[in-house]
């Protein structure tokens, strides 16, 4: 069989991690047209590439059925509670930088950390009968670092996407989200706290510590780690 | 399986022997009564579910709250209680922990005489395990509360403290702020400099209003002006937390320590009586171990008496049982009335594990 390189299907994200294998002289290339999601890899042998949503290569990777895969740590972490068991970072990529962070309305004059964070959730809880609702899809990351931090009386709300704009529209009163460079949340009047970094994240090349080997695949690994590790 | 629901309905058995009503709660409970009381956390400890009609419903991760509710709803008094079943614990860190395992309890709801019923529950469970090679550690979360409480500072202090009693570290961080142990962050001292602190901060969004927004910053500036909890209470509370001895050394010890904080005799006169009653129902209280800081990490709803069973020399498995006074849970789930409680839980199919390796 044929080493399995799991890469995002579509996007920056695709673009830069096809440059970046490029800049190894790995050429990778999607096969046909736009809408067909099957890749061709020139320039090493026996490596097949893979095309699926970002989201998904974690799930993929620690299944052992692709090899490689590219992906965010943010996605890694928040998807697979084991992933020290089931992946190894091969590269980190230098590019896809998003942190996830915490953030409240910027009007919140009294609260700049965690510490603040939990007394205004207790207050907030106290007056609405409702524990203060933090927006956001990386539930698991976030209750973890929260816990951890000894922040109560909050509950999560689930927001796949326009996280942002959740306070605005009242169905939250914090978020946790990516943010790349800050605009949005301050368009959406929301700032960082300073303490609320969850994590900081890279597009990463990730390695399946599950998926079996064959004799031709763990040729094709070798030469491939070999050839990255210029 | 067999074996241990054989032995779950055994334990059942000898608890309904000793005078306790069989009760089974389902194994679906509403979820909103679970999240409402443990918050965030329980989602991470448990299976949630649903349908359309019902809404959010959770896997019962433990006995306690659907029997709470059962006995507040149409209980006489006092009651006892037993129940033998599935419990189901969402694990996302340690796969060797199991996700489903039998439980078997036994509560008590009586008014009567609390140092008496902790010693009832403790010794039908310390008389359930004793052929195994088990330890006991005790606690009582009641005399940190009590301490807490008659520390010589803000009511709203002793609120935010009372609020993360079961959460250590952040109680250890706002002790170190309240005794100016910390020093104050540069943004909080910054707010607290600035005479209109909402300028340039744009529009307000959410539903935090500004007069809560406001009403805190009083609350921030009244603290900044609150003398620290002296050191001498400091003293106290660090040793009193530090109290890990047989419980007739504890008890001196902590006797000693109502001298300087007298807010606790009371509560340390209840570890008295319990122990009293203890040695009447023959537990060897001499060589039973008392921690002041046990049970703190558990579920935040015991309030008085902590006790486990452990294992010896097998860290690695749970406690095999474990239980406590939660006079307030009766209270957040009771609609206004209340009634002192105290209860325990024990693992058949860990113990039938046990015996069969021993």
């Amino acid at each position: 069989m044929t080493l399995k390189l799991g890469v995002p299907s579509k996007g920056r994200l695709m673009e830069k991690t096809f440059d970046w294998f490029a800049k190894h002289d790995i050429v990778l290339s999607r096969s046909g047209s736009d809408r067909e999601y099957a890749g061709k890899v020139e320039g090493i042998d026996d490596v097949s590439l893979v095309l699926l949503s970002a989201g998904e290569i974690p799930r993929e990777l620690a299944a052992g059925r692709i090899h490689l895969g590219v992906t965010g740590t943010d996605l890694i972490h928040d998807k697979l509670p084991l992933w020290e068991d089931q992946v190894v970072s091969v590269a980190e990529l230098g590019f896809g930088h998003a942190d996830l962070i915490i953030a409240v309305p910027n009007a919140w004059v009294d609260v700049d950390t965690l510490d603040d964070l939990d007394a205004a959730a207790a207050m907030f809880r106290d007056i609405h009968g409702l524990r203060l609702r933090v927006a956001t899809k990386y539930h698991r990351l976030v209750r973890e670092f929260l816990r951890d931090a000894g922040v109560a009386d909050y509950a999560l709300v689930d927001s796949q996407g326009a996280t942002e704009g959740t306070v605005a529209n009242g169905t939250a009163e914090a978020i946790a989200d990516i943010t790349s460079t800050g605009d949005t949340l301050r368009a959406n009047h929301l700032k960082i706290l300073s303490d609320g970094l969850v994590l900081a994240s890279q597009a990463t090349l990730w390695r399946s510590r599950t998926a079996d080997l064959d004799t031709k695949e763990r040729t094709a690994l070798a030469t491939l780690l070999s050839r990255i590790k210029i | 399986m067999t074996e241990a629901r054989n032995r779950a309905l055994a334990l059942r058995a000898n608890f309904e022997a000793a005078g306790a009503v069989v009760v089974e709660p389902p194994v679906l409970q509403p979820a909103e009564t679970l999240l409402d009381l443990y918050g965030e956390d329980i989602r991470a400890r448990a299976y949630i579910t649903s349908d359309a009609l019902r809404g959010e419903q959770m896997l019962r991760p433990d006995f306690t709250v659907p029997v709470v509710q059962t006995h507040m709803a149409d209980g006489a008094e006092p009651a006892r209680y037993t129940y033998a079943g599935e419990v189901f614990r969402r694990q996302e860190n340690d796969l060797e922990r199991a996700s489903e395992f039998l439980q078997v309890g036994y509560e008590v709801f009586d008014r009567s005489n609390p140092a008496a019923t902790d010693a009832e529950v403790f010794a039908l469970v310390s008389t359930a395990v004793s052929h195994l090679d088990v330890r006991a550690s005790t606690g009582d979360i009641g005399i940190l509360m009590a301490a807490v409480c008659g520390l010589k500072t803000s009511e709203r202090r002793k609120a935010a403290l009372i609020r993360h009693v079961w959460r250590p570290r952040r109680f250890r961080a706002l002790l170190d702020r309240f005794s100016g142990r910390s020093t104050v962050p540069e943004s909080r001292l910054a707010l607290l400099a600035d005479t209109d602190p909402f300028q340039n901060v744009g529009a307000i969004v959410g539903k935090r209003t500004r007069s809560e927004i406001s009403a805190r910053v009083a609350a921030l500036h009244e603290d900044a002006t609150t003398d620290p909890i002296s050191s001498t209470e400091m003293d106290v509370i660090d040793a009193l937390l530090n109290v890990r001895e047989t419980v007739p050394f504890a008890l001196e010890q902590l006797r000693d320590l109502a001298v300087d904080m007298p807010a606790i005799s009371h509560a340390v006169e209840g570890l008295h009586a319990r122990s009293d009653a203890l040695s009447g129902r023959g537990v060897d209280v001499d060589n039973l171990a008392f921690e002041a800081s046990y049970g703190r990490t558990s579920m935040e709803y015991y309030d008085g008496f902590v006790f486990g069973f452990y294992i010896n020399g097998r860290a690695d498995l749970p406690a095999l049982a474990s239980g406590g006074r939660y006079d307030a849970l009766t209270k957040r789930l009771g609609n206004g009335a209340e009634i002192p409680a105290v209860g325990a839980v024990l693992r058949p199919g860990l113990m039938v594990e046990l015996e069969g390796a021993q």
